[in-house]
């Protein structure tokens, strides 16, 4: 059963054909590997599904329903949460708030139920503050603890993308659009990611699509691999196919590349 | 005995020394690296004193003021200033956490006003119970605040503050003319509206004075109602909208991709802000008994941002600090003799504040007062009536002021002074601080001649020029977090 599925998704801007006609299946349960060289439209392609851009023609579906054109919190709320390739967190909120914020979609407390503090209003609350906890638990000591107060600006590069994977997985999402998650990682850091992907689906049970240059990293965690360039599809498969594909060696080094070969 | 105890060997939940994937040793020793221990344990509990003790310690001292003392004055300022922490609140609703550049703000203040005035007032002849008419206009301030949000909700910054500058002057205008408005007296145009109705407890009227002098009840009544607006602004934010007011501050598009709806989330921050204004424009209209389109116009518009920025936005105690340090400070600049000594606790706590409590400020201060008494004594064995004229307590023997100023002295004294303080930010280390007593020396001179003859301009210098000062050393404000904008 398909989760994600993109139909022949057209984007221009301008005279520029940025996604052409794309065709995109993620099943559920699935890990898929979203890879092309700079420029090739992936993050295109995840700014599509979450509803940052409108799609020019095509259908979004998510789980059978047509998606495109939604509000972005809309599609959050039906279950789609991503990070961003150049952080975006709530630089000036604690850690902790940066992930309580998204539950904002999932509860419904109002600010007049807020003033009174009502019974229902603190229950919901304290979840919130459990789930943050939760989510924030996931990588180990890192964003524990003393943590929790700091502003998110006082983390480490690599604790930032931490914690945009935890804000986007408080959004409860089904699926989790990871863009380039070992962007600016060391070796050992990108090893961490690695595992990271397959513990987020085994252990959050989400369907993962993820933009990697790393191709360790695609290597270790995806099922399935789908090769981008110039808004088009030119390969799909399992990791080993895709990688030695000539289109995607061209598309990486050039026709130079081949012929060397 | 300790060291005949057999060591155990250790346990599973013993602390694991080797470093681990998931552990950090900074957070796992973050405690042996805090500030001196004293020093570091008490900042440590300052921090963790919860606010709402602050907030009871706070009224507990406000309330006190009536009894310190009986003047009518005073608590006036009293009266005046908690109303300008609860417009304080509100701009820090909506520019502190919504982070939106709300430059209409002081027109919502204006709206409760005049919705209080037309109300309870002879002008329709309708006099309601404060106790209706109150949340009334609260309700009215905040559907303004959403029908002026409505068209600019899509604009951020600067696009933000032209729009609603707009309707400051679309609000101004229609005060100002609302005397025609087809053909109807509404707003009673340039003359306002007069005899509003004082506030009352189920139609039994308030009286604002008592026997000749300022009714305290007004103070507590604007205390009360400060305390319950400050916790219930807290509560809104420490619950999922303010999280999510903070959230579209920091960065819309990453909040609304996590689900939290932007739009309408600007809207609210607007009207919660536009309604406490009204509140505290209602309690206004019902203490002066009358309202003119004038007084909520820009230098209110000024003085309310200033007191935000000063006391750090966003935070809730710096923002009412800031109202209080400038609501004072602009009472105690209206009268010249409290005005006079006020500007060398300032000089001073200014000095302080840049030398810390080191050699170099003794020296400076020391020479500054050495250099004032040498010019003295040339500037009177050259012309006794040079120094004759009147100094304050603090200046006298050292700043020179003459009997009869010529009139080329104080423009000329005046750009002096500018131009040295500006000079003075050019030139670095000894140089800066040699340079120093002589232009402390010129602003004594200009503040005892120029300045002080003309309060009322002045104060609004001074209070600019703190601001400028206090920008460069805190930009945050007094008691703002420490922010960054991009990284």
């Amino acid at each position: 059963m398909s989760l994600l599925e993109l139909r022949k998704v057209t984007l221009s801007f301008g005279g520029l054909r940025s996604v052409s006609e794309l065709d995109l299946v993620v099943k559920e349960g699935e890990i898929v590997s979203l890879i092309g060289p700079n420029g090739a439209g992936k993050t295109t392609v995840f700014n599509l599904i979450t509803g940052v851009y409108r799609p020019d023609d095509g259908e979004i579906l998510l789980d059978g329903r047509n998606i495109a054109g939604l509000a972005p919190h809309r599609i959050n709320e039906l279950g789609v949460a991503r990070t961003f390739q150049t952080l975006r967190l709530f630089l000036n909120m604690t850690v902790k708030e940066n992930v309580m914020a998204a539950a904002y979609a999932r509860t419904r407390a109002g600010p007049f139920r807020a003033m009174l503090r009502t019974p229902g209003m603190r229950r919901e609350e304290r979840e919130i503050e459990r789930l943050a906890q939760e989510r924030l638990a996931f990588f180990g000591e890192r964003l524990m603890g003393y943590r929790w107060n700091q502003p998110a600006y006082s983390l480490s590069y690599a604790n930032r993308r931490r914690l945009e994977i935890a804000r986007a997985t408080a959004t409860r999402p089904r699926i989790l659009l990871l863009d380039e998650p070992a962007a600016g990682m060391n070796p050992a850091e990108t090893h961490e990611i690695t595992e990271l992907i397959s513990r987020l689906r085994k252990e959050g049970g989400y369907t993962i699509l993820v933009i990697e240059h790393d191709m360790h990293c695609v290597e270790g965690c995806s099922d399935r691999v789908v090769a981008l360039d110039h808004g088009v599809k030119i390969a799909e498969g399992p990791f080993e196919k895709v990688a030695t594909d000539p289109k995607v060696v061209e598309a990486y080094l050039g026709l130079g590349g081949t012929a060397r070969k | 005995m300790s060291d005949t105890t057999p060591q155990l060997p250790p346990g599973p939940d013993a602390p694991v020394t080797s470093p681990a994937i998931g552990r950090d040793e900074w957070v796992a020793r973050h405690l042996d690296r805090r500030l001196p221990p004293r020093l570091g344990i008490l900042h440590e509990r300052l921090q963790n004193v919860p606010w709402f003790a602050w907030l009871v310690l706070f009224v507990a001292a406000a309330s006190l003021l009536p009894a310190i003392t009986s003047s009518g004055y005073v608590r006036r300022v009293g009266f005046d200033t908690v109303l300008y922490m609860l417009l304080a609140l509100g701009l820090n609703v909506v520019v502190g956490w919504g982070g939106l550049l709300d430059l209409g703000y002081v027109a919502f203040y204006g709206v409760g006003a005049y919705s209080y005035a037309l109300l309870d007032s002879p002008h329709y002849d309708i006099h309601m119970w404060s106790i209706l008419s109150i949340p009334l206009v609260v309700l009215i301030g905040a559907i303004v605040g959403l029908l002026v949000g409505l068209p600019s909700r899509r604009l951020s910054g600067d696009y933000l503050a032209i729009v609603t500058l707009f309707f400051l002057q679309l609000f101004q205008t229609v005060a100002t003319n609302g005397d025609q408005m087809f053909g109807h007296n509404v707003t009673g145009g340039a003359n306002g509206l007069l005899n509003v109705d004082p506030l009352d407890i189920f139609g039994h009227d308030i009286a604002v004075q008592h026997e000749g002098v300022f009714a305290v009840a007004y103070y507590f009544i604007a205390l009360g109602v400060f305390a319950v607006v400050f916790v219930a602004l807290r509560f809104v934010n420490e619950s999922r909208t303010g999280r999510a007011w903070r959230s579209q501050r920091e960065d819309p598009l990453a909040a609304e991709v996590m689900g939290m709806p932007v739009n309408w989330l600007k809207l609210t921050a607007f009207a919660f802000g536009a309604a406490v204004a009204a509140l505290s424009g209602s309690l206004f209209a019902a203490l002066n008994a009358s309202v003119f389109p004038l007084t909520f116009y820009f230098v209110l518009l000024i003085t309310v941002y200033t007191m935000v920025i000063l006391g750090g936005q966003g935070s809730q105690a710096g923002v009412v600090l800031g109202a209080i340090i400038i609501s004072v400070l602009l009472e105690l600049l209206r009268e010249p003799s409290h005005a006079r000594d006020l500007f060398y606790v300032l000089l001073g706590a200014g000095l302080l504040l840049t030398f810390k409590l080191s050699r170099r400020l003794a020296i400076v201060a020391a020479a500054t007062v050495a250099f004032g008494f040498a010019a003295h004594a040339i500037a009177d064995a050259i012309d006794h009536s040079w120094v004759a004229g009147t100094a304050g307590a603090w200046a006298s023997g050292w700043v020179i002021v003459p009997e009869r100023l010529a009139s080329w002295v104080a423009p000329v004294s005046y750009v002096a002074l500018i131009a040295a303080a500006l000079g003075l930010t050019l030139v670095r280390g000894l140089l800066r601080t040699v340079l120093l007593v002589p232009v402390l020396y010129l602003a004594t001179f200009v503040w005892e001649n120029v300045m002080l003859a003309k309060p009322e301009p002045t104060r609004y210098i001074v209070l600019g020029v703190i601001l400028v000062a206090l920008m460069i050393v805190r930009p945050n404000g007094l008691l703002g977090e420490k922010r960054v904008e991009v990284v």
